[in-house]
Order: C-alpha cells, then sequence, then structure tokens
C-alpha cells in the first residue's frame, strides 16, 4: 500500500515539476521579451519621440506622425467595424437565436476571427486601393474595421446570452416594447461585457502591421488627410527595425514599447471591466 | 371541468365582479398540449391561487393571462380570455398596453441593473411625463405600497441588485404597482425566500387585494390557504376544481382534489 502511495507521490511530483517548469518557461520568455523592450526602449525615449516626425536616415527625429496616424486609423476602424459588430450580435442574440441565419453568420464570423489579417489586407487593396488608384488613411481604417468587426460580433453575442431570460421577461411584463427591452435592460446588463470587447478589439488593432501594409502604407510626414497615405507605430516599426541606421532602430524600439504598454493598458482595463461584472 | 362548475361558484357572495375570465383555454408548447380547455374566473380584489403539482400548467396558465408566452415561437392559446370582457388573445390587441394593465412578478427577483429610484421610475415614463417632484411622489408611494419605503428611502441612487432577495423581491413589485396595473400576476413569488421575507410578502399580497386583482401561483399549500380567497385546483394540464379556498381544502368535491391537498401525491 505504502509503495502504491509512494509512487503516486512521485508522479505527483514529476507531473507538478512539469506544470512548474512550463509556467516558468513561458514566464521568462515574457519577462526577457518585457526586459529587452524597455531597457532598449527607454534608452531612446526622449520627449521628442512626441513632439518630432519621423526622421530621414541619419538624422534625429520622433514618432509624432506615427502615433497621430495609428490614433486616427484606429479610431476610425473602430467607429465604423464597433457598431456593425454590435448590431450583429445583437440580432444574433436578440432576434434570431436558433435561427438558421444566426448559425451561419455565426460561422462566417468564426472564420473571420482567425483570418490572418494579412488576407484582410489584401481584400482592402484589391476593394479599396485599386480603385482609388492609391495608398490611404481611409483604406487602413476599413482593414481595422473588418479586423474589430468579428470580435465585437462575438463578445456582443457572448455577453447579451448572459444576460438572463427572466430579466427580458420582467421588462417585458412592464410593457416594454422589444426594442427598449434591449437598448434599456439587456444592453445595461451586458455593458461592462460589451465595453471588455471593445477595449479587446482595440488591443487586437493596435498591433497590426500586415493589413496596413496593404493599405496606408506609411508616410514620412505628418498628414491628416484621410484620402492619403498615413504613417501608423507598426508600420514604421516594421520599417525602421530593418533599416541599418541606428536613429531609427532606436525609434522602433521606442514604437514597440509605446504599442506593448497601450496594449497591456487596454488589456487591464478589460481585465478589470470584466471582474467588476462578474463580482456583480 | 365543465363550465357549470365553475358558475356554482360564483354563487357564494353576489357582489364579487369578475374581472378576468378564462373560457375553454388550450395551450400549446410546440405540438404539446399543455392546457385543456380550461374554465377559471379571476374576480376584482381577490386573491386567487392556483395549485396542482409540478408541470401541472399553472405558471403556464398565468403566462397565458399578460401573453407572457407570445415571446416564444412555438407556443399558442386558444380559446378566450376576457379582461372586463374583453378578449386578450385577439391577435390585434395592443401586448404593450395589455401588460401595463396586467402586472407581473416572478418567481426569482429581477431588479433591473440600475439604481432603486430609476427601477420604478423607468417604468412609469413609459407611460406618463412626470415631472421631478411627481416622479419622487410616484416612487415614494410605490415603495411604500411594496412596504419598502423605510428600508431604502436613504439609498435611493444605490443599484437594485445590492438589496437582499426579500428587499429585491419588494422592489420588483413596487416596480409593477407603480405603474397603475389592474391586475398583478404572481409566479412563485416566495419560492425563492427565506420564511421572514415570504411572511412579508404574504403580507403585501393580502394588501394589495384591496387595490387590485390578484392571482398567484404556488406549489406551498399553506400559502394558498394564508393568502387566497379563491383557489384553483390544477392537474395535468387540466383544472380540476375551483372554488373558494376554504372549501377546497376543508370540503373538495373532486377525489382528485382531496388526494393532492392530503398530501397523497404532488
Amino acid at each position: 500500500m505504502s509503495r502504491l502511495q509512494a509512487s503516486r507521490k512521485a508522479r505527483s511530483a514529476i507531473v507538478m515539476g512539469l506544470c512548474y517548469a512550463s509556467a516558468g518557461l513561458g514566464l521568462l520568455a515574457l519577462a526577457l521579451i518585457l526586459g529587452t523592450l524597455v531597457w532598449n526602449g527607454f534608452s531612446g525615449f526622449s520627449l521628442s519621440v512626441f513632439t518630432r516626425m519621423t526622421p530621414p536616415p541619419g538624422s534625429a527625429g520622433g514618432l509624432l506622425n506615427a502615433i497621430a496616424g495609428s490614433l486616427i486609423m484606429t479610431f476610425f476602424g473602430v467607429l465604423i467595424g464597433a457598431p456593425l459588430g454590435v448590431f450583429a450580435g445583437t440580432y444574433m442574440a436578440e432576434y434570431g437565436r436558433d435561427t438558421h441565419l444566426t448559425t451561419v453568420v455565426r460561422f462566417i464570423n468564426d472564420v473571420l476571427l482567425s483570418a490572418p489579417s494579412i488576407v484582410i489586407g489584401l481584400f482592402v487593396y484589391e476593394i479599396a486601393v485599386v480603385p482609388m488608384g492609391h495608398f490611404s488613411a481611409i483604406a487602413g481604417s476599413i482593414a481595422l474595421a473588418l479586423l474589430v468587426v468579428p470580435v465585437v460580433v462575438r463578445t456582443t453575442e457572448d455577453m447579451l446570452n448572459l444576460v438572463p431570460g427572466t430579466l427580458r421577461e420582467a421588462a417585458t411584463a412592464l410593457g416594454l416594447p422589444r426594442a427598449m427591452v434591449i437598448r434599456h435592460v439587456a444592453y445595461k446588463a451586458a455593458r461592462s461585457g460589451l465595453i471588455t470587447g471593445l477595449l479587446l478589439a482595440i488591443a487586437r488593432i493596435s498591433g497590426e502591421t500586415a493589413p496596413l501594409l496593404f493599405t496606408s502604407l506609411n508616410n514620412q510626414f505628418w498628414s491628416s488627410n484621410l484620402n492619403a497615405p498615413m504613417a501608423s507605430l507598426p508600420a514604421v516599426i516594421f520599417q525602421f527595425a530593418m533599416s541599418p541606421y541606428k536613429e531609427w532602430q532606436a525609434l522602433a524600439w521606442v514604437g514597440a514599447l509605446l504599442i506593448t504598454f497601450a496594449v497591456l493598458t487596454l488589456s487591464i482595463a478589460a481585465r478589470v471591466l470584466g471582474s467588476q461584472r462578474t463580482s456583480q | 371541468m365543465t363550465d357549470s362548475a365553475v358558475q356554482d361558484v360564483a354563487a357564494p357572495s353576489a357582489k364579487l365582479a369578475e374581472k378576468m375570465s378564462v373560457r375553454s383555454l388550450d395551450f400549446y408548447y410546440g405540438d404539446h398540449r399543455a392546457l385543456k380547455s380550461v374554465n377559471v374566473k379571476f374576480y376584482a380584489n381577490q386573491v386567487t391561487a392556483l395549485i396542482g403539482p409540478s408541470g401541472c400548467g399553472k405558471s403556464t396558465l398565468l403566462r397565458v393571462l399578460n401573453r407572457m408566452y407570445d415571446l416564444y415561437p412555438r407556443q399558442r392559446a386558444e380559446g378566450e380570455v376576457l379582461l372586463d370582457g374583453e378578449n386578450i388573445l385577439d391577435p390585434k390587441l395592443d401586448l404593450n398596453s395589455l401588460r401595463a394593465r396586467v402586472g407581473m412578478v416572478f418567481q426569482k427577483p429581477t431588479p433591473f441593473p440600475m439604481s432603486i429610484y430609476e427601477n420604478i421610475a423607468f417604468g412609469v415614463r413609459l407611460y406618463e411625463k412626470l415631472g421631478r417632484a411627481d416622479m419622487d411622489e410616484r416612487v415614494e408611494a410605490a415603495l411604500r405600497g411594496a412596504a419598502l419605503w423605510d428600508e431604502v428611502k436613504d439609498k435611493l441612487t444605490t443599484s437594485g441588485l445590492s438589496l437582499s432577495g426579500g428587499q429585491q423581491q419588494r422592489l420588483c413589485i413596487a416596480r409593477t404597482i407603480a405603474i397603475k396595473p389592474e391586475m398583478i400576476l404572481f409566479d412563485e413569488p416566495a419560492s425563492a425566500l427565506d420564511p421572514i421575507s415570504t411572511a412579508k410578502i404574504e403580507e403585501l399580497i393580502d394588501e394589495l387585494r384591496a387595490d387590485y386583482t390578484i392571482a398567484i401561483v404556488t406549489h406551498n399549500m399553506q400559502q394558498a390557504v394564508r393568502v387566497s380567497q379563491f383557489t384553483a385546483f390544477m392537474y395535468l394540464g387540466e383544472l380540476v376544481e375551483f372554488d373558494q379556498t376554504d372549501r377546497i381544502f376543508t370540503a373538495p368535491r373532486e377525489r382528485r382534489t382531496q388526494d393532492y391537498i392530503t398530501g397523497r401525491f404532488g
């Protein structure tokens, strides 16, 4: 009996050891990435990062146009993509539950959710860049919107499905028409979940490079013209990191640090909001 | 049960006015017939209890009375349900105004995710445009009517979800009476509550009788005795017996009723 127990204990120890080792390995990789990023990023960090444009090779400069471009295109990407996603998700959870259309849309949405973003970039290149004849921030925003839609559709549907049916019945029993039940009760009950979905969508697109390379390309100068190529942090990082110039490489590190912290902040905010919802 | 059996019951007091009358009602979940030719009456300012074992159709019947089943496809009712003489099963009927007249309180408390004040004001705003002071007054009256005012008057802006289960249920009752319905349906309103909260709810139902017609589904027979003047016993989708509560529990005419109330099955 004790031998059996001893062998069980040994096996348990081995498996536990493997678990700790893999967890440690994962954390180590994360720490190395973040460490390198912070180390290299901070050494190139200065106020001019936020005040000056991307420089020509061999001279000093900043990332202002790239930061602004990322913010602008992310904003319009969310502006286009989020309402579409919320509407679709609302239909699926509130009106079309168990209908054929919902099943089909859900399947297509899942495909879109896992589609490589470079494919989205190529697609928007074909439908927007080619007909317009040039790269543009509009095309970039459309590409980002296409990445936002599936994330928001999924979270909207999931979060609304979590709203208890009894709450909808209670609102209906007061004589509320369906649209008001959804707007005033279901959305309210699912609010933090819906915001979490939005934050995750923003986090998802703020680091995307491939779709922007095919659509908004890049721009070395300040531009707020949506109909012209626009700089973005990921595209600038891509260009600068591959270059042989020291100043460019340093700026690429700073850009990477900025994106990472922005995404990290968004993810933490999403987490906090998510836990608030469950603790209610 | 035959229609004549229902008519017998109307005799006890000639003063009772019929608020709602259910006539040969059949109800279907898809192909399944859940209610079989049910006849029952709800008298104004009386509490009518619907009792019977699980699955007998008492909740189904209740959900016909405000057409709650309309939310779900494949559920349909046939027959007549007259509210003040008007058939509420008429497809042309405006459901939202029906539900304003016939309110409902559910088994589980369902406060909306908003403040205590808003939980009540929200429904009122659907039907009336009230000024700030009038609305405050209405909210207070509703909370007093639901015996909740003293407990929440200092925290009207806190979330309705922060209240205890029993308080939440009284908030739901306040919300319902705030829009001034004529009839209130209670679907096992105390089955998720502790005994003290249950007593409060039962007391409240007895008080509400003065102003409203009340139907209550309960699987607790003592509760039916305590709160109701009339009782309908249902079994397997049929209405077996409908009579004054004291008669149902002391001298039932049907064998099945007697078996159920004496605990032989159920």
